[in-house]
């Protein structure tokens, strides 16, 4: 038995708030362009590849880990493009769990990225653009202040989701403690040496953290609803 | 140096197809019912919406062709939304300076404040857009386009959110920057008063189409066509102001083929001025009136007698030398003279207005 977290709990810890941290900040990059440009387009393609999107919400955990196992694999296309640069294979490290993270909790921020560009409309963008903004300077100084509520809302159920994964890491990092082994693959070791109290700190430190986490969204969205709408997703 | 378009723009349900040549100053109005392709036009021309196909050269730049398309940040023009569009997380002041940041030639400083006061927005700098009215924020957002001077300014139905107080100061704002400067004004408007008052070049677009253009006497003087544009009819007519104030404070003007006298008018001498005659203040008599309070009598000969109307009345077209002038008299009026094309009658005008 134990009380408080064990050095093995520290490290999953800070490994889960690096991977949280390293695919947030991936997730912002990939994420905002897409949700503007889903915003934005009258492209044919904006069902499938919103669709695509989504797809993690319905999925089970397993199967996308599953996939992304095969394709990251020794054998898989992208496996065999990251061995011939000489970067390895992506499953059982780090950035094998970063790639799998950001694709799970992509649609957690794409989509109130693009509530909050679609709720602004296409009008100050057109406006920017006779003064003379260019596309970049249109981002900077028109999309992120009028959209900002949902930049922060994506960044924060981006990280926390992340936080929160378990069935694509146990199926593409594995469990090796310090480089795989994140929190909630470590309250499922806890739970079969039948530690339970470990297993309740941890998972306590997790139900608090979350239940924190959706109270500043939803407290944020509430707040911004008075002033013109709410951009969870 | 002229405004060259030619635009296709197809939509499932709409069609524009446009070939205009068009003066490159002076103010262009662009007159037509709603769902004519207005807006269209003026979105095509400014790059918001890529057309099918077309050509747009104004002056000597390409913006668009077979080969080119320039974004709408690389024109440059000034463009006023129907609604205002301010950027609400700046302050009127700031949405102002957006424009001008990004300008190669900003107006100087005496020039902004000159607008800010004439549009009454100095108090309003602080303001976010949310704490402002519909007309103020209108107000803010064409200060925003003139503030850059664009090479040309586009204007779709500006006043629509504007009162009627405001609005007079706007468009006497408009004369400026038209006799001013030398933007040309691209003006979209179903208001036929907006339009004769400020354009020089009338476009008529009708279902995506170019039904008429030209200069604007020669287009109005086409009564018909007036007639079919607005629901009250008028004579549009040019003049110069001969005497600003007479002894009784009244305002002559020369229209050509007689003098017109009005009250007292806020013109000067030698002004041109375009009045507006309303067909319902133009009366007929069949011998020159000596004993009357009416100013304008004027000599004229019948044209045509248009078709009753259900509730009585006619519209009769007259003509002088070299103007054209309506009259609407009841059918019972018009049975009574005898009256019949070509004769000769005296027109009674009761009002006039001037529109510039």
């Amino acid at each position: 038995m134990s009380t408080g977290f064990s050095d093995a709990d520290l490290t999953a810890i800070w490994l889960t708030l690096r991977i949280a941290g390293m695919t947030t900040i991936i997730l912002m990059l990939i994420g905002s362009p897409l949700a503007l440009w889903l915003a934005r387009t009258p492209s044919r393609w904006k069902g499938p590849v919103s669709a695509l999107v989504a797809l993690p919400l319905v999925l089970p955990p397993t199967v996308l880990g599953f996939y992304l196992l095969i394709i990251l694999g020794p054998h898989g296309p992208v496996g065999q493009l990251t061995s011939a640069l000489g970067l390895g294979t992506l499953p059982f490290t780090f950035w094998g769990l970063v790639v799998a993270s950001t694709l799970y909790s992509l649609p957690f921020v794409v989509q109130p990225i693009e509530n909050a560009i679609t709720a602004m409309g296409p009008r100050p963008l057109e406006v920017a653009a006779t003064l003379r903004a260019g596309p970049w300077d249109r981002f900077f100084s028109i999309i992120l202040p009028l959209a900002r509520p949902g930049f922060i809302t994506a960044a924060i159920l981006g990280f926390a989701h992340t936080v929160g994964e378990f069935g694509v890491v146990l199926m593409v990092g594995g469990n090796i403690p310090g480089i795989t082994q994140v929190i909630s693959v470590r309250i499922y070791d806890h739970v079969e040496m039948m530690d339970y109290a470990a297993a309740h700190w941890l998972s306590g430190t997790m139900v608090i953290f979350s239940f924190l986490v959706l109270a500043v969204v939803y407290s944020f969205n509430r707040r911004r609803e008075s002033s013109g709408g709410s951009y969870g997703i | 140096m002229e405004f060259n378009l030619r635009l296709l723009v197809q939509h499932p349900e709409f069609r524009l197809d446009i070939d205009l040549r068009l003066p490159d100053r002076g103010v262009t109005a662009i007159f037509g019912p709603s769902g004519s392709g207005k807006t269209s036009l003026l979105r095509a021309i400014a790059g918001l919406d890529r057309p099918e196909s077309g050509r747009i050269i104004f002056r000597d730049q390409i913006w668009q062709s077979d080969r080119v398309f320039l974004p709408p940040h690389k024109r440059p023009l000034g463009y006023v939304f129907q609604e205002p569009g301010l950027f609400d997380h700046l302050t009127a002041g700031q949405n102002l300076a957006y424009g001008l940041k990004r300008s190669r030639k900003p107006m100087t400083a005496s020039e902004q404040s000159y607008i800010t006061d004439l549009l009454g927005l100095s108090d309003l700098l602080d303001r976010y857009p949310g704490q402002l009215s519909g007309g103020e924020r209108q107000r803010v957002a064409l200060a925003r386009a003139l503030f850059p001077q664009p090479e040309i300014l586009l204007m779709d139905e500006p006043m629509a959110a504007v009162d009627f107080a405001r609005k007079r100061q706007i468009l006497q704002l408009l004369d400026q920057v038209k006799s001013n400067l030398d933007t040309p004004l691209l003006y979209v408007s179903h208001n036929i008063d907006e339009v004769t008052r400020l354009a020089d070049h009338l476009v008529i677009l009708d279902q995506g189409t170019v039904t008429r253009h030209g200069p604007i006497e020669q287009i109005l003087s086409s009564h018909k066509l007036l007639n079919r544009l607005c629901d009250e009819p008028f004579s549009l007519l040019f003049g110069r102001v001969i005497t600003a104030r007479t002894g009784h404070n009244l305002t002559e003007v020369d229209i050509g083929d007689a003098t017109l006298r009005m009250p007292q008018q806020n013109v000067t001498e030698n002004q041109d001025i375009r009045l507006h005659i309303a067909a319902r203040d133009v009366s007929l008599t069949l011998v020159r009136p000596t004993q009357t309070s009416v100013l304008n009598i004027l000599d004229c000969h019948i044209v045509s007698i248009g078709k009753p109307s259900p509730d009585g009345q006619c519209l009769i077209e007259l003509a002088l030398p070299n103007t054209t002038l309506q009259a609407r008299i009841s059918t019972y009026s018009c049975d009574q003279l005898a009256l019949a094309p070509g004769q000769q009658v005296f027109a009674q005008i009761k009002a006039v207005s001037i529109v510039q």
